[in-house]
């Protein structure tokens, strides 16, 4: 926010000019208001309020069960989740009545806890695809081929993603590491506004974690927000957030600085249980 | 003996034996005892229907409803060619219209030294020893059908040790301002240690519900290469059966391959029987269905010697109401020790009133042998589509990008690459157009 501020600074003439570039600066990339979802008739989300700040990057920890990974789906706009009350707001209007692709050409991003295979489709041309759509529905022109093979060449190497891999069917025969970073690098190539993580670093070794936070490290910027969901801290010393909330039983429960996750670490979530209820 | 009481006979069962007195002695080649047999063992039957397991789900004595005129020679020739589909892929192309072989229609530049070919009866006329009929499948009741009325065909060798270059495209085409019946047969035989690739093509008019018996023989030698790719094209309202026997010798490489399009009702039924060890074959095939097309692929793969190695693979797209039939039986005699051979049929439904129908068989009599299949049918998987989606790639788009991967799979078994490269961009097409 200090950067912000004086970015801010630095532009307005006067206070008046000032407290405007302040607000405009401070406004929620999302808001989630009130969000109360079931899944198959059970209530798993109960009244949900959320709010998340351009550039920020947020945590959300909290049991199994607490409804974490289905805030993710939510917000990327999968079948069957049913909302029955409050709002999704993405720049302060609604998504909740858009189809999953219009939401990622809005800038909605998610990475999977659990990355599907696709048989039969490259990962170039998958990648390929999907950024030309959504430059389409944006209303820009698509890529060219030698930008985009620029564009995915130079994040691959990062990610420790070869030729090989990048020709391979999407996700198919890839390890549990390789399916992550595939993850994170689709993020990097699609360049979204609001990437949602969720679970990144479940089934990771170490040296998998390591390369897959400098990956999203890397796609830090005043100009994209993430939402970070982990069970454990251990993913958040990696890719420090900025703020930490806690969730249980389908709602935020606790909202502190980086510093809360190490706490849960050694309190555990047994505080929380009775939270919600 | 099996006593079969037929009440009455259907429209196109009179029909037929009416057409068949009336052209018995007008039908070409020295052939009309071979017609009168094959012809009463027709009539004694009639048509296949769904108490016969093998039409069990292509009851033809029901789908066909009348016995079409015979066609009439062909006139002169289309301009938009032999088979749009295959355009811009440098082919031999030999046409039999209205089923009869059409010099005029046909490729008239040099054909490869390595291959003959004459018309069907004039081969049988110089060729007593061969036999029609002799090959699997013989005794089918469509195939009888097709030697009773047997209108025209070619006949091709390919020389020992040859290797042919250019497929060899037999285009049948139906061309006419009335439905009418053909019925054209292909005798091929490729000599041992020869290579060729032949493209077979079904092509007629969109409004028309003609009918189409076709048969090809297909006799492979030892250490032999043959890819064979069927095209079936047919015009929307037409009934087509086409029967293929092969035999194939030891150690020959054979790739088949059956792609349905066009129709309103297509069988397309093989036999085949390998009689020499050693040999590898895959036996695949591509369905793309909409409305109310009904496609049924019928297998019969009979493994007569040892060690052989067969791989059969069938993958339809099934959209609207449509009706996709597989049926596979691998039989693996007595003596066939140390065959290895291996069915998948899946069947992808577009919509909620597409019907597949997968019927794997095995019918092992050795003990030392590999077999197994595998048969499913299903939805495209909502949460691969959510993936794509949530990606950015719009709904249909999404699902075209699936069907696409799905069907490619089994097309890239085509060794061509310009056939193959035809078929991926038939299927996208088909895909575009839904």
């Amino acid at each position: 926010m200090a950067l912000a501020l004086g970015q801010a600074l630095g532009r307005a003439g006067n206070l008046n000019r000032f407290i405007q570039v302040c607000e405009d600066e401070n406004v929620a990339l999302l808001e989630v208001k009130n969000l109360h979802v079931e899944v198959e008739d059970k209530k798993i989300l109960n009244g949900l309020t959320l709010t998340i700040e351009k550039g920020q990057v947020a945590a959300i920890m909290g049991p199994n069960g607490s409804g974490k990974s289905t805030l993710a789906y939510v917000l990327a706009g999968k079948d069957n989740y049913k909302v029955t009350e409050g709002d999704v707001l993405l720049d302060g209007e609604s998504i909740l009545g858009m189809a999953p692709d219009e939401r990622a050409a809005k800038g909605v991003f998610l990475a999977f806890q659990y990355p599907v295979e696709v048989p039969g489709v490259a990962t170039m041309t998958f990648l390929r695809t999907a950024l030309n759509a959504q430059r389409k529905a944006r209303g820009e022109s698509e890529f060219s081929t030698p930008d985009f093979m620029k564009r995915v060449r130079d994040t691959s190497a990062h990610l420790g993603i070869d030729a090989e891999m990048l020709r391979r069917a999407v996700n198919v025969g890839f390890s549990g590491g390789e399916k992550k970073r595939n993850e994170i690098l689709q993020m990097a190539v699609l360049e979204p506004r609001l990437a949602v993580l969720d679970e990144t670093d479940s089934g990771l070794d170490i040296d998998a974690l390591k390369i897959v936070s400098e990956g999203v490290n890397r796609l830090r910027s005043p100009e994209r927000s993430m939402i970070v969901i982990t069970h454990y801290q251990r993913l958040l010393n990696y890719i420090v957030p900025d703020v930490v909330h806690v969730m249980a039983k389908g709602k935020v429960v606790k909202t502190g600085g980086k510093e809360l996750a190490i706490e849960l670490e050694k309190s555990g979530y047994a505080q929380f249980a009775g939270e919600a209820a | 003996m099996n006593a079969e009481v037929r009440a009455i006979k259907s429209a196109a069962e009179q029909g037929l034996a009416v057409a068949y007195k009336a052209a018995r002695d007008t039908l070409p080649g020295k052939v009309v005892a071979l017609r009168d047999e094959a012809f009463n063992r027709f009539d004694a039957r009639g048509l296949p229907h769904r108490r016969v397991e093998e039409w069990k789900y292509t009851d033809l004595r029901a789908l066909m409803r009348e016995a079409k005129p015979l066609a009439g020679p062909a006139g002169a020739k289309h301009k938009t060619g032999v088979s749009s589909i295959l355009t811009g892929v440098d082919l031999d192309t030999l046409a039999i219209v209205n089923g009869r072989y059409e010099p005029a229609w046909s490729d008239d530049k040099a054909h490869d030294p390595g291959v003959t070919f004459s018309e069907l009866f004039a081969y049988l006329a110089e060729n007593p020893e061969y036999k029609v009929d002799q090959l699997p499948g013989n005794g089918d009741t469509a195939l009888l059908l097709n030697t009773a009325f047997m209108s025209g065909g070619v006949a091709l060798r390919v020389k020992r040790d040859a290797r042919v270059v250019k497929p060899i495209h037999i285009a049948h085409v139906f061309t006419g301002d009335a439905a009418a019946a053909m019925y054209p047969r292909v005798v091929v035989i490729v000599e041992p240690g020869a290579q060729v690739t032949l493209v077979e093509s079904f092509t007629g008019p969109e409004g028309l519900d003609y009918q189409v018996n076709s048969a090809l023989e297909l006799t492979i030698g030892d250490k032999a290469k043959v890819d064979h790719v069927k095209i079936g094209c047919d015009g929307a309202a037409a009934l087509r059966v086409s029967t293929l026997g092969v035999t194939v010798g030891a150690k020959a490489e054979y790739k088949d391959f059956a792609f349905t399009l066009g129709g309103a009702v297509v069988r397309n039924q093989t036999f085949v029987r390998f009689d020499g060890e050693g040999t590898q074959a895959s036996i695949d095939g591509a369905s793309l269905l909409k409305s109310r097309q009904h496609v049924d692929n019928t297998l019969v793969i009979t493994h007569a010697a040892g060690g052989c190695v067969s791989r059969e693979r069938f993958k339809s797209v099934l959209d609207g109401e449509s009706h996709g039939i597989f049926q596979g039986k691998i039989i693996v005699d007595q003596h066939a020790q140390k065959t290895d051979a291996k069915m998948m049929t899946r069947a992808l439904l577009l919509s909620d009133e597409a019907e597949a129908d997968n019927k794997p068989e095995l019918e092992i009599f050795a003990d030392d042998v590999q077999c197994g299949h595998g048969a499913t049918a299903g939805a495209l998987d909502p949460g691969l589509k959510f993936y794509l989606m949530s990606r950015g790639i719009p709904d249909k788009e999404a699902e075209a990008l699936l069907v696409q991967a799905f069907i490619d799979e089994v097309l890239e078994q085509i060794a061509h690459e310009g056939v193959r490269r035809a078929l991926m961009f038939a299927a996208l097409k088909w895909l575009g157009s839904r």
